[in-house]
């Protein structure tokens, strides 16, 4: 099964790489009101069942992935075709 | 396991920073993960404070018997993910975790300190600098509190001189949790005027609630020499040294 977790920073976090993205896009003209910049981790899960997939990556997030302090984040299942 | 060495060296002068006249070299424990890059220079200053630094790797899974722990400066597992998210898991942070739950004193410096808060050791964490470059200069610190035991050397409302050099070290802490820092005493360093990374209310260093477990951005074991500048850090490493000593020679 795959996985996609995005790892966003919190509301209200200083993001200092999304500041300068958003400088630079307004700066080629495009007109941006904000960029946050966060991650993407794609993951394939030894797990049949999504159930069981999604607590598996639920705690891969928990105790690694993101940092709840800081960081949101959120889980997507694929299952294979 | 060996036991401590605490039996008498000759021939070193006493060096500023310690109070003890005690001769006894205690063991400090300088943790080296892949990518730490001051594992020498805390392991030189230590000595020159009067303390056998021992080195333990990553993969170790035991301390040996070592009064104190430091975790030095650098880019552990290449700083991956997040600075310090990796360290984190080394089976030497399990025996450090160990070793603070059981009331060793342990500091962490730059990415060390980064570390500590991954862990759970320490309360917050460290974003990328605000202005998104890296920082690398003497910084001017002021001492909040002085009746902790890592920074038993200083006075309150000191300021001392000590260099940073890194590109994650914006403390960060909710409105909650700044509130129990606050309430807790917990903010024992900040940068005096001038905050080269953006760090909220200019935090440059924590402990934790109990007080034997310290992390700052700012590297002491770089600033232990005039001939470098500044020779403040001694005060900050010359406590942990004090502190290990005492618990190696403290009756078991």
């Amino acid at each position: 099964m795959k996985a996609t977790v995005l790892v966003r920073p919190k509301p209200g976090i200083l993001d200092p790489q999304g500041k300068a993205v958003e400088a630079s896009l307004r700066h080629l003209g495009f007109a941006v009101d904000d960029a946050r910049i966060g991650r993407l981790v794609d993951l394939e899960v030894d797990a049949s069942d999504p159930e069981q997939a999604r607590a598996e990556v639920e705690r891969m997030c928990a105790e690694l992935l993101a940092n709840p302090l800081i960081e949101s984040y959120e889980i997507e299942l694929t299952e294979e075709t | 396991m060996t036991e401590a060495r605490v039996g008498k060296r000759p021939g070193r002068p006493s060096e500023p920073g310690l109070k003890s006249a005690s001769r006894a070299k205690p063991r400090v424990a300088v943790v080296v993960f892949p990518g730490s890059n001051d594992v020498a220079d805390a392991q030189l200053a230590l000595e020159r404070l009067g303390a056998d630094p021992v080195l333990v790797w990553h993969a170790d899974e035991e301390l040996p018997a070592v009064g104190g722990v430091v975790l030095p400066g650098g880019f552990s597992y290449g700083d991956y993910l997040r600075a310090g998210a990796i360290a984190r898991f080394s089976p030497a942070m399990r025996a450090v975790a160990d070793f603070a739950a059981d009331g060793g004193f342990v500091l962490g410096i730059c990415n060390g300190f980064q570390v500590l808060c991954e862990a759970g050791l320490l309360p917050g964490a460290l974003r990328p600098n605000e202005s998104l470059a890296f920082v690398c200069r003497d910084v001017s610190l002021r001492v909040e509190r002085a009746d902790v035991p890592l920074l038993s050397g200083c006075e309150v409302g000191q300021r001392l001189t000590i260099p940073v050099k890194h590109g994650e070290g914006c403390y960060f802490a909710d409105a909650e949790l700044l509130g129990q820092l606050e309430a807790g005493n917990q903010i024992v360093l900040r940068y005096d005027a001038d905050n080269p990374n953006g760090s909220l209310d200019d935090i440059a260093c924590v402990i934790n609630s109990e007080g034997n477990v310290m992390g700052l951005m700012p590297h002491p074991e770089h600033a232990v020499d005039p001939l470098l500048g500044s020779s403040d850090g001694s005060l900050i490493l010359g406590a942990i040294v004090e502190r290990a000593r005492e618990r190696l020679l403290a009756p078991a």
